[in-house]
């Protein structure tokens, strides 16, 4: 029983990651912006985070510093996105390749450098309940932090009228304009959050998951939590699921080769995508339900002329 | 005017040449990570700099660090024979057939490749005998361990890392008959989320030693942060978990650098092929953890001293295959051909080896 908690606790860590990067991903795709440069994102947070931690501004600062090198990294996409038009893909793309170089060269004097990991943040007396205390009470701050912005996201889009303008924004631009909503400056703050979520999912793992700095060290989460807000069908309480269903798929994945079981690891490493795909195939089936799912304007370039 | 211009030009060239003998030799490295990487290039690195520090103004550096593997890497090799180097170490598997083509273009520069297998009159191949200092961090691991379970990160199922595997158990076995060896790859060299998740399903699994054959230290944070012991690799990875990294392995191309320099300053160069162990000093053991009590100490020198004496193969038999069938009779030695080839698990390796 306490190997299962163990085990469930490592998946809820390798989750948290993709939970933060997933989030910020789907609030700007709800605003109607796809950007695909979450990777380079989670890398300037990474970076970051681990370079004031590591010259001793203690672990909030990092933290918080990561979510600013996030956002501004997507501040350079937006601007060419937004206000010159570029092509979304093509620019999130180049994002991704500039945040995996920049951040290997402004991370360079801190490689090999050790760090006290993020510290664990028990919560009184919750946390001494038999099982359910080790399994939902003993995390660091960010994991706390990462649940908790899942369920405000939640209640935002629901039940807010700030939500469910980005919505109307991201279902159809022109319409928001005639409303008189300012479709740019909103997209804009929400593609600042959407990189800011990327810093810290990128923060989590330089500080807390493995405390160090390494060149690329995201290792491709940055793609899965793109996947995940598809998978997700564009809900935050979903992405949640799905994240934990990702991080647990890269757990049994290895736990399935310490135990020798005869699956071949490969097949396990690729479930998460299989399943992204299966998704899809899925809601594809249903075109009312992507309709009502997947934000109509996507992708589409705004221009207020026209 | 067309007179002189050739005048001229004699006179530059003969005042090249005359420059060139007093110049001193011109060498260059290829690395395949970033030189502070405290790992795998950062090793490498510093013989670059043991042999500047043992040949002075004789020598002139140059080094190009986190080439990929594949077409970049020709293009840097055959720039840096281009540029007047004539010695180049191209110190990653992966620069194998790369720096053999560059070679062939370039005869009179000399090539070192590290751990590859194919040579040729200006291409010598040097690597270490790994497995040597994981049968001492058998022997440590098996006085450690509780459990008796231990957990093994490796990277990618290749004969180097295999040999290490077996010669780990094969050690551990000699000290706790009835030890198991968990092995999880990752598949890749260095991803420090995967391999810091691998060593928690190890430890989650019972493990309470953690080993590694792969290059970054999360694995060592990991077990630092769930309080089992664990061993490094490439480097010495102590500060990653002062209390519970045991010693690691430690590649040391020094000597051998400076040897191969000081070869190509006499002119008595010749292309060959090295593999030193623990008695060459090309593996080394990374200094022991204070908190290992005496007689683990004792032991595990002693099996290192053995090995460098000659008294000591980490591949004598007799030796089981995982099926317990002999595969190898008592007296008998594996050969270095089926040591570089090997491709099966020995008894106490739980699993099945990907192929």
């Amino acid at each position: 029983m306490i190997e299962t908690v163990a085990i469930l606790v490592s998946m809820v860590l390798a989750a948290t990651p993709l939970l933060f990067a997933a989030l910020g991903e789907l609030v700007t795709e709800k605003s109607g912006v796809l950007n695909l440069g979450v990777e380079g994102m989670m890398l300037a947070g990474a970076v970051t985070g681990f370079a004031v931690a590591a010259s001793g501004y203690g672990p909030w600062a990092a933290v918080l510093a990561a979510a600013l090198a996030g956002a501004a990294l997507s501040s350079i996409f937006a601007l060419l996105t937004l206000l010159l038009l570029a092509n979304q893909v093509a620019t999130g793309l180049a994002l991704t390749m500039f945040g995996i170089g920049l951040s290997a060269l402004v991370g360079k004097p801190f490689l090999g450098m050790p760090l006290e990991a993020l510290p664990a943040l028990p919560i009184p007396l919750l946390s001494d309940i038999p099982l359910l205390g080790p399994l939902l009470f003993r995390y660091d701050g960010m994991v706390y932090l990462a649940v908790a912005l899942t369920i405000a996201l939640h209640l935002f889009f629901r039940h807010t009228r700030a939500g469910l303008v980005i919505r109307a924004v991201g279902e159809n631009h022109d319409a928001a304009h005639a409303l008189g909503f300012p479709v740019r400056r909103i997209r804009f703050s929400c593609v600042l959050f959407g990189g800011a979520m990327a810093g810290l999912g990128g923060a989590y793992l330089s500080l807390a998951y493995t405390p160090m700095w390494a060149q690329n060290m995201t290792a491709g989460r940055g793609w899965i939590a793109l996947a995940l807000v598809v998978f997700a069908t564009w809900k935050p309480l979903r992405v949640l699921a799905g994240a934990l269903l990702f991080g647990g798929f890269t757990m049994a994945q290895l736990h399935a080769q310490g135990l020798g079981i005869a699956v071949p690891p490969e097949f396990l490493a690729m479930l998460p995508y299989l399943a992204t795909v299966l998704v899809l195939v899925l809601i594809s089936r249903d075109a009312t339900r992507i309709r009502l799912n997947a934000p109509a304007c996507i992708g589409k370039l705004f221009h207020p002329d026209d | 005017m067309k007179f002189a211009k050739w005048a001229i030009a004699l006179v530059v060239a003969a005042g090249m040449t005359a420059t060139a003998q007093a110049e001193p030799l011109k060498a260059a490295w290829v690395y395949v990570g970033p030189v502070s990487d405290h790992g795998y290039s950062f090793q490498h690195d510093q013989g670059r700099k043991a042999a500047e520090a043992a040949f002075g103004d004789k020598l002139q550096t140059t080094f190009v660090e986190s080439v990929p593997e594949g077409a970049d890497a020709e293009r840097v090799i055959n720039q840096l024979a281009k540029d007047g180097n004539k010695l180049i170490f191209s110190t990653s598997f992966g620069f194998m057939n790369p720096t053999l083509k560059v070679a062939q273009r370039f005869p009179d520069v000399k090539f070192e490749h590290a751990t590859g297998y194919k040579r040729a009159d200006n291409v010598s191949t040097y690597s270490s005998r790994f497995y040597e200092a994981r049968a001492v961090l058998g022997t440590i691991a098996g006085k450690m361990t509780k459990s008796g379970t231990i957990g093994y990160v490796a990277s990618i199922p290749i004969p180097e890392v295999v040999s290490g595997i077996n010669a780990f158990t094969i050690a551990l076995r000699k000290v706790r008959p009835d030890a198991q060896v968990k092995v999880i790859y990752v598949n890749s060299w260095y991803d420090p989320g995967k391999e810091a998740a691998a060593a928690k399903a190890l430890i989650d699994q019972g493990a309470d030693v953690i080993a590694q054959h792969t290059d970054s230290p999360a694995p060592v944070q990991t077990a630092e942060e769930r309080g089992v012991w664990c061993f490094g690799q490439s480097s010495d990875m102590t500060r990653f978990g002062p209390k519970h990294h045991l010693t690691g392995v430690i590649e040391n191309w020094n000597e051998y650098t400076v040897a191969e320099v000081k070869a190509v300053l006499d002119g008595s160069w010749k292309s060959h092929d090295t593999w030193g162990g623990l008695a060459s000093g090309m593996v080394k053991l990374a200094p022991f953890n204070p908190a290992m009590p005496k007689d683990v100490v004792e032991a595990a020198d002693k099996v290192r001293d053995d090995i460098i004496a000659g008294k000591l193969n980490p591949f004598a038999g007799p030796i089981k295959d995982q099926s317990g069938k002999e595969i190898l009779a008592a007296g008998k030695n594996f050969s270095d051909g089926e040591i570089l080839g090997m491709n099966f698990y020995v008894e106490g390796v739980q699993g099945n080896l990907p192929k």
